[in-house]
């Protein structure tokens, strides 16, 4: 059973896949990790020794920003976009799209379900 | 795409010039500008720049976290009002 960063990493899966169960780590950061460390991307998890878990924890205690740093770090980013009161800030205060996309139609992701507003009829 | 770091942040010349200015004179007063699409460089913290929206000055204090921003960021060019009939909450169904 390996825990790296407070995630349990599942066991059947090569390594390369497994650690993308880390929030913070991907496909690309995953191989980086493994080639740094010379871990083979190929092992199942359960066939990892106790070294190499180790070194792979330690490879990503020093070198990622992962699972709960990293939601603080983006929490405080939008945080402080709020906080000076700029364009971004303000649309993500109103949880519409921050990047410049049409708000017309679609923008579900953010808008969240359709609140239909009563449309008004002729009588 | 973003802008090639050879040449640098934009900054608007003018505005800079003026900004130096006060900065050594040690003054400060509200300057107006239309230069919205000027970065905000560390000289421009602790003044206050009327920035143009398209119909009038919004004043803005620059703090230390504005720096790399656009001065257009901060002076909303759109007012939303609101949709129709979204304030007469629900309209009793009609026949």
């Amino acid at each position: 059973m390996a825990r790296i960063a407070g995630v349990d990493l599942p066991k059947n899966k090569r390594v390369e896949v497994a650690l993308t169960y880390i929030f913070g780590i991907g496909r690309s950061s995953a191989r980086k990790i493994l080639a740094s460390t010379g871990v083979s991307p190929d092992t199942r998890v359960h066939k990892l020794t106790e070294e190499e878990v180790t070194l792979l924890r330690s490879k990503i205690e020093s070198d990622h920003k992962v699972e709960g740093s990293l939601r603080g770090e983006i929490a405080m980013n939008i945080k402080r976009l709020m906080d000076i009161g700029c364009y971004r800030g303000l649309r993500h205060r109103r949880g519409l799209p921050v990047r410049g996309q049409r708000t017309s139609t679609n923008a579900r992701t953010r808008k969240g379900p359709r609140r239909t507003i009563g449309a008004k009829r002729k009588k | 795409m973003s802008r090639s770091i050879k040449k640098g942040p934009y900054i608007d010349p003018k505005l800079l010039k003026k900004i130096t200015a006060m900065n050594r004179s040690g003054e400060k007063k509200v300057l107006k500008t239309w230069a919205r699409s000027s970065t905000i460089s560390p000289e421009f913290v602790g003044h206050t720049l009327a920035i143009h929206n398209g119909n009038k000055f919004i004043p803005v204090y620059i703090s230390e976290n504005m720096v790399g921003h656009k001065l257009g960021e901060f002076s909303p060019t759109r007012t939303f009002r609101g949709h129709s009939g979204r304030l007469t909450a629900r309209p009793t169904a009609l026949k």
